[in-house]
């Protein structure tokens, strides 16, 4: 599968292109042409839209700062132990404060896929492996990228194996800083 | 809380691109057909209308805030009352239920729900990075923010507990899709096979492109009323179909926003919280009684609890305890084949586990529809008889009001007059459900229609 060529029969439609200054217009307004108006194929612009937001992690934040130290964290409701793989101020349960706990690194794949497309950020990283990492001892999972496996050869087989995170040593403070790939033995 | 009825609807024509009008101007295709279909002009409906409710879902597609307000000036509708709602994929289902909430309460007679969403400005893969914004930014969205791949990761989880397989999700591909064949307002009329769908380009494993619903431009309007309201429209010389169409029941669930925190609960809190009626059984829990001492677990991230919890309230205030055999016909969010088979278990039209043979075995497909299978069993209840989401489209604000229209329509006995063939007119239906779903499964609503 993996060395499959696609073969391209159809051009992508993109953006971009000249930059038309006017359009074919009736040179004399009476009522003939201004009913003629009616018939005009609809004038498309491009708009273009960028911003950069400054983002706070909040009370997370120091999930993503054990991250760029190699340290996974999750949260734990200090009374009834439940505890969040995923960071969680505060219990859905109980509504008490969590406290944070030391995860280790290794869990099991709880479910997966592979993305043959994506979003648009994402499009230049597919294909990739998305899964959801379950640990022993949490209640909840994490979603995480996995690496390592051939993502033309995807099996269901795959859930329940045993999974090791992996970090990033130039942290970009993004829940990717850490990455999964299979153990050993799985 | 006062009877409320629904009594018109208009769609418009859903597709990949509506560069011909503006959103406001599509908006009052829908309304203009439904004002018509009842024998109304503007002027007069503007006078007899109390307010409207708009639904929209994405700021981002529509490069406007305050969208809503500016139908409601092209429609006429100033200064009528009006508010937004957005809820992701369930705005239009949320939509319709606050024009419910505003007849039943009495602050309204009349009320107009419309919804619209026009995808087209941004390029695919971009309009899929706006959906995935649908996710929580700092968990979800950076790891890879893709909805095709949030869904598929369902699927290989209820493949895993349940034995799914990718050809029982092929069934609703093919059945959706020819459905919507004889559907003059859906998108994509084709005829498919399990075999084209497999073959189809792999989007996210297993899902291929056409287990997925299509991005849409399109609007979608309905007219509620009270009993006074009723009779306000007909003094005025409204032509109201008999018998009428009533809303018998709503409900709405949550869940949470990342799929990651769902909880896995226990087989009691199961029976405490989440089954329903037709579920109280001896061999029903038997059935779930063992799932558990498997390792099953509810509703993990392979069930909508927000589907489950909407669709128990709903019968609850519908009188519905035996929904396959109750409802007549479902219109349910179907943004993915897989989609579909976890929101029959949701609502109780099959058990959790058991959406995938449900899926193929031939109840959900509309009866006397040659569809090339072997289908073992006959129809009981048509799912998505107008092509849902996948074969229609999915014009966000749009869609839950649409499924709304085509719910009135098939209650009314009015799909043949409406479409121009009969072939989708569910027979003899009296009673219909319409279910909204957002996200991951956050918001979902489920409202029960019936014949009077």
């Amino acid at each position: 599968m993996s060395d499959q060529k696609e073969i391209v029969s159809k051009r992508a439609e993109t953006l971009g292109g000249y930059v038309l200054h006017n359009v074919p217009f009736p040179r004399e307004l009476n009522e003939e042409t201004l009913a003629l108006l009616k018939q005009m194929e609809p004038i498309l612009i491009e708009q273009p839209y960028s911003i950069t937001y400054l983002h706070s992690y909040g009370q997370d934040s120091p999930f993503f700062a054990g991250l760029t130290n190699k340290v996974f964290l999750g949260s734990r409701e200090p009374e009834t132990g439940y505890t969040y793989a995923t960071p969680r101020g505060h219990c859905m349960y109980s509504g008490q404060e969590t406290e944070w706990v030391r995860f280790p690194d290794e869990g099991t794949i709880h479910a997966f896929t592979v993305c043959h497309f994506g979003s648009e950020e994402f499009l230049p990283e597919c294909p990739f492996v998305l899964i959801q990492v379950e640990f022993e001892g949490a209640d909840t999972l994490f979603l995480g990228r996995l690496l390592g496996v051939d993502p033309y050869d995807a099996t269901t087989d795959w859930i329940g194996k045993k999974v090791k995170a992996k970090y990033l040593r130039l942290s970009k403070f993004k829940p990717t800083d850490v990455y999964f790939v299979l153990t050993e033995d799985s | 809380m006062r009877t409320v009825y629904a009594v018109s609807g208009g769609v418009s024509k859903f597709a990949k691109s509506r560069p011909d009008k503006t959103y406001p101007a599509i908006v009052k295709e829908a309304y203009d057909y439904a004002i018509a279909d009842i024998g109304l002009e503007h002027p007069q409906f503007f006078e007899l209308v109390d307010g409207t409710v708009a639904s929209y879902f994405s700021d981002h597609f529509a490069r406007q805030l305050m969208a809503g307000i500016i139908a409601q000036d092209y429609l006429g509708m100033c200064p009528k009352p009006s508010h937004r709602v957005e809820g992701g994929g369930a705005t239009g289902g949320i939509c319709f239920q606050e024009g419910w909430k505003a007849i039943a309460s009495g602050y309204m007679d009349i009320c107009l729900c419309y919804g619209f969403e026009l995808m087209s400005h941004v390029e695919t893969w971009k309009g899929n990075e706006f959906i995935a914004l649908a996710s929580d930014v700092s968990f979800d969205y950076p790891v890879g923010g893709f909805y095709s791949g949030y869904y598929a990761m369902m699927v290989t989880r209820h493949m895993a507990e349940f034995g799914t397989t990718v050809e029982q999700m092929a069934h609703v591909s093919v059945k959706n899709h020819i459905n919507a064949y004889y559907n003059p307002y859906a998108q994509k009329r084709n005829r498919y096979t399990i075999q084209d769908v497999r073959n189809a380009p792999m989007v996210a494993w297993p899902l291929t492109r056409l287990d997925i619903c299509v991005m849409s431009d399109g609007a979608a309007c309905t007219i509620l009323c009270s009993e006074d309201g009723l009779a306000r429209l007909e003094k005025a010389g409204a032509t109201i179909s008999r018998p009428l169409v009533k809303i018998a029941g709503i409900g709405r669930g949550t869940d949470a926003m990342r799929m990651a925190d769902r909880p896995h609960q226990s087989y009691e809190d199961f029976y405490r919280y989440n089954a329903l009626p037709n579920e109280m059984d001896d061999d029903s829990r038997a059935y779930y009684k063992e799932l558990w001492d498997r390792g099953f677990r509810y509703p993990g991230v392979h069930s909508f609890r927000a589907g489950r919890m909407g669709s128990k309230e709903a019968y609850q205030n519908a009188g519905l305890t035996d929904p396959l055999n109750e409802i007549d016909f479902v219109e349910l969010h179907d943004a993915y084949t897989s989609s579909e088979i976890q929101t029959c278990e949701d609502m109780g039209l099959c058990r959790y586990g058991e959406g995938g043979q449900f899926a193929a075995s031939g109840k959900a497909f509309m009866p006397g529809i040659d569809y090339g299978l072997d289908l073992p069993e006959e129809s009981v209840c048509p799912v998505n008889p107008s092509g849902g989401l996948i074969a229609c489209g999915h014009p966000v604000g749009a869609t839950g009001l649409m499924q709304a229209v085509f719910a009135i329509w098939q209650l009314q006995g009015a799909i043949g007059k409406h479409f121009g063939d009969p072939a989708l007119q569910v027979p003899d239906a009296r009673c219909g459900a319409i279910h909204s779903h957002a996200g991951t499964g956050t918001y979902v609503t489920v409202s029960i229609l019936e014949r009077e």
